[in-house]
């Protein structure tokens, strides 16, 4: 914990993003190219779905990065309550955004899946219903953060809200256990291991693993970008 | 002794986690008590158990039993399992690519006096499994498939 402590420092959190992210930039568009290859090109089609089950390679990650990064948001929402560290509201306003996209990209991409394959767009199950929750939540947190003029009143009212809205994680993730739900259940984190071949599980890894670093590139270019602005804002405040 | 001062951050933290605790609790309650209406769908064992009303429109789902589904020109009969509790169903309509014999499905309809579901529509339940068609193949012939395995609690 320590280490991450000394990086609650804003500048020295500045020199070690930048420092770090050259090289991450150049991993993610690798594992980018390497994983679109997998999943569109390499990968066989699945024996009920046809060429649908490539949407999954997309869908999935997303789904799992947007519960991630809001799991980040509550992360730095007890952060900013409990320690006060000056970099957790900037960072949690850099990270909103790129996670209720994800969330956006897996809804999307859940309902053109689901045409062809449920024969509707969409339905109000515990799944879907708690994933558009949290799709929600994002734009609550991002509105609720930018909604005080002054911005740290916003950034509590907002970790407050990511704090709040971290009951719905597990709310998603079993969702498909404890009610019957016309989305299917857990293929790959579940006990006894995935129900995927291993031909169509590796592209959906390392899609994953591409989607990660991009996650966490956009996110740390992002609050590079906020320590700027409110040195900007300080500066201008000073004149 | 001397007490030990509560510093406020630890103060704080205790606060966050006392009011994350209760707050799980009050939503752990208000979804175990509204799980009846948060299911998506009912299985031919709770229809059996429950005997809905000729009127009340509702879902069923399970398994599309083998060997039981007639077409007639637009009409389609099948009958759908949970392997203990059977409900016939009559639909007509378009019926979704992965409708078949074994596969799971949802109805949604009105149950009717003569215990026939009469459906408004009917989507396909999609299982956890992805794997090539080559491998299903494989699993076919090898002896090892089982044909939607029958996953209802």
């Amino acid at each position: 914990m320590a280490s991450l402590h000394v990086l609650a420092n804003p500048a020295r959190f500045r020199r070690f993003s930048q420092r770090v992210l050259p090289a991450l930039s150049v991993a993610t568009a690798l594992a980018l190219a390497v994983g679109l290859w997998l999943a569109l090109v390499e990968s066989p089609p699945d024996y009920q779905q046809g060429e649908t089950v490539r949407i999954m390679f997309l869908h999935v990650p997303s789904a799992w990065l947007s519960m991630m990064g809001y799991a980040l948001l509550a992360a730095l929402g007890a952060s900013l309550l409990v320690w006060r560290h000056p970099l957790a509201a900037l960072m949690a306003r850099a990270a909103a955004p790129v996670g209720a996209v994800f969330a956006a990209v897996c809804l999307l991409t859940g309902a053109l899946w689901g045409r062809p394959m449920w024969g509707t767009y969409w339905v109000w199950d515990a799944r879907l219903t708690s994933m558009l929750l949290l799709f929600f939540l994002y734009l609550g947190h991002i509105a609720l953060s930018r909604a005080y003029d002054d911005s740290e009143r916003g950034d509590r009212a907002a970790a407050i809200l990511a704090l709040v809205g971290v009951i719905n994680l597990p709310v998603i993730k079993f969702s498909v256990d404890w009610w019957n739900t016309l989305h299917q259940p857990a293929s790959v984190m579940k006990l006894g291991g995935p129900s995927i071949d291993p031909s169509i599980l590796t592209p959906l890894l390392v899609m994953a693993l591409a989607l990660l670093l991009l996650f966490v590139v956009l996110v740390l270019l992002r609050t590079e970008t906020e320590i700027d602005r409110r040195r900007l804002e300080a500066a201008e405040m000073a004149l | 002794m001397k007490p030990r001062r509560m510093t406020p951050k630890r103060k704080r933290l205790w606060l966050l986690v006392g009011s994350l605790c209760v707050l799980g609790a009050a939503v752990a309650l208000v979804l175990s008590a509204l799980s009846d209406n948060l299911v998506f769908f009912y299985s031919p064992t709770q229809v059996a158990e429950k005997h809905p009303g000729p009127d009340r429109r509702l879902r069923i789902g399970g398994l599309v039993e083998q060997g039981s589904v007639k077409k007639d020109g637009q009409e389609v009969r099948f009958v759908v399992t949970d392997l203990k509790e059977t409900v016939p169903v009559v639909y007509r309509g378009l019926l979704p690519d992965l409708f078949r014999e074994g596969q799971g499905v949802i109805a949604e309809g009105t149950l009717g006096a003569d215990g026939v579901f009469t459906a408004r529509e009917v989507l396909a339940k999609h299982d956890e499994k992805y794997m090539p068609p080559e491998v299903a193949k494989a699993l076919k012939e090898s002896g090892r498939w089982q044909e939607g395995s029958g996953k209802e609690k």
